[in-house]
């Protein structure tokens, strides 16, 4: 007999929250990127009045996470799978948000072509979005092997990150009269960067969930 | 890159309880010991070190042998018939099992506090003064003292200074426990063992006496089997996990609530079984 059934019960349904509002975020900074890409302003309005919506599905995992916690007094696994899955909500959360800087910054690009290759713009994206969708799945599946892996990553979308803002910085110095524009991708590559953290601090949740100790994956 | 800066050493505050750990002197000391009761094998090759001015918490689901333990820690379960052990419980460095130990002297030392309050059919100060009366204590002062101190000790002075002369029997269940907890005081046991203490009582009964253990363990060495293993989480510095008569794991009891190394453990503490 499975013995707190309905324990189990809400723990998955947690889980499919986090689910949910992992690929809500994920969605929307990958969207942000295309806006940003295609110089859609209309699009990037529409991340960020719909960044309530992000919002209010991390406040509705805290909110029945506190209500188990408060019923079922989880310990040991469960208690830190609680705890953790609390902290990866947020997680989430806050690449909704750079998502929605990075919408931010397409509304003051406007129709501006770019100056600038963004060529390691798409690249940073793309390795981003990997690692937030890959440690998602690995989270749910409390697979640290594939976390490790996610956090390895990380290390690739940092040397991006310095070798694309070296090159703003590049471009920037050769034509001053665009140095508005540099700045505001040198945000956008800041809040890629960022959002690939957070994907590292999922996975070495994942660490702190299944093994009970911290691990810090990042150099 | 990378990985694992893994905290494989321990962390600060582990060693530093681990230090604890170690410095405390021994309470007890039990030794592969087997009991059974008649054929039925109840407690299979127990090896438990038992630190002075802690409270040990003994865990575990219904059967599991954890009462049969602490019972053995007193030999009240000699008290069942057909009733044979093997094995050593040193207390203090004596076997208990030795033919010439006292069981008398051993339960001058080692208090016991039951599941239901069982105070005796008399006054609050005539509970109290029992066990001192039967060690030839007669004189009013000292008994007068002796009293005070208890229920001082017990954490129930206030509620019943103004009356003990009254039957205990009209106090509270709460507050009849923290008098049979005065009665164990009264004998200046070096040990006491509850039994399940708190499973009839109230829950704010049950945070009084949680706190008085807390308390208690200044003074006195506390062996306390529960049920509730929150209770064991919230009173206890060690805890040891029973199971079918064996001792699973038995460690610092933030271990074992945070992360215990037997699966057995994990499934026990977090209600997958028992």
């Amino acid at each position: 007999m499975v013995v707190r059934e309905k324990f189990e019960h809400e723990l998955k349904e947690v889980q499919n929250q986090f689910i949910t509002l992992s690929n809500l975020a994920i969605s929307t900074l990958n969207k942000s990127i295309d806006a940003l890409m295609s110089h859609d302003v209309d699009v990037a309005l529409s991340i960020i009045e719909n960044d309530i919506h992000i919002n209010r599905r991390e406040e509705e995992i805290n909110d029945r996470v506190i209500l188990l916690l408060a019923k079922q007094q989880p310990v040991a696994t469960d208690l830190r799978r609680l705890i953790v899955m609390i902290k990866a909500a947020h997680d989430m959360e806050r690449v909704g948000d750079y998502a929605v800087n990075i919408a931010k910054e397409t509304i003051r690009l406007g129709k501006t072509e770019f100056v600038s290759p963004i060529k390691n713009i798409e690249e940073m994206r793309s390795k981003t979005i990997t690692m937030l969708t890959e440690v998602m799945k690995a989270f749910i599946a409390e697979d640290i092997e594939e976390a490790r892996k996610i956090a390895e990553l990380d290390d690739q979308v940092d040397d991006l990150y310095g070798q694309t803002i070296q090159q703003l910085l590049k471009v920037g110095s050769e034509n001053p009269q665009v140095l508005n524009q540099i700045t505001q991708l040198s945000f956008v590559c800041r809040y890629l960067e960022r959002s690939a953290d957070h994907a590292t601090n999922i996975a070495e949740q994942l660490f702190y969930l299944v093994k009970g100790r911290h691990y810090e994956l990042n150099n | 890159m990378v990985l694992l800066k893994v905290n494989n050493n321990k962390t600060t505050d582990e060693i530093v309880a681990t230090q604890e750990f170690t410095d405390k002197k021994l309470v007890y000391d039990t030794q592969q010991l087997n009991l059974w009761y008649g054929n039925h094998h109840a407690l299979k090759n127990i090896d438990l070190a038992i630190k002075e001015n802690e409270v040990t918490a003994i865990i575990g689901p219904s059967g599991c042998g954890k009462s049969t333990y602490i019972k053995t820690l007193n030999r009240m379960v000699e008290l069942v018939p057909s009733v044979k052990t093997s094995g050593k419980i040193l207390y203090r460095d004596r076997n208990i099992f030795d033919a010439d130990y006292s069981v008398e002297e051993l339960r001058t030392k080692v208090g016991m506090v039951f599941q239901k309050p069982n105070p005796f059919p008399k006054s609050i100060f005539d509970n109290i003064a029992y066990g001192p009366r039967i060690h030839g204590i007669k004189n009013k002062k000292t008994l007068d003292e002796i009293v005070e101190q208890s229920l001082r000790g017990a954490a129930i002075w206030d509620e019943v200074k103004d009356r003990l002369n009254e039957n205990a029997y009209g106090l509270s269940g709460g507050q009849q426990q923290r008098i049979c907890i005065a009665r164990a005081l009264a004998i200046e046991p070096d040990v006491i063992l509850m039994d399940e203490p708190t499973s009839a009582l109230d829950p704010i009964s049950t945070l009084k006496v949680e706190e008085l253990v807390q308390e208690l363990k200044q003074n006195y060495s506390i062996i306390i089997v529960t049920h509730n293993m929150q209770q064991a989480a919230r009173i206890s510095d060690q805890t040891a996990f029973f199971l079918n008569g064996e001792v699973v794991e038995f460690d610092q009891t933030d271990t074992i609530f945070s992360r215990p190394s037997d699966k057995r453990t994990e499934d026990y503490i977090s209600g997958r079984f028992g």
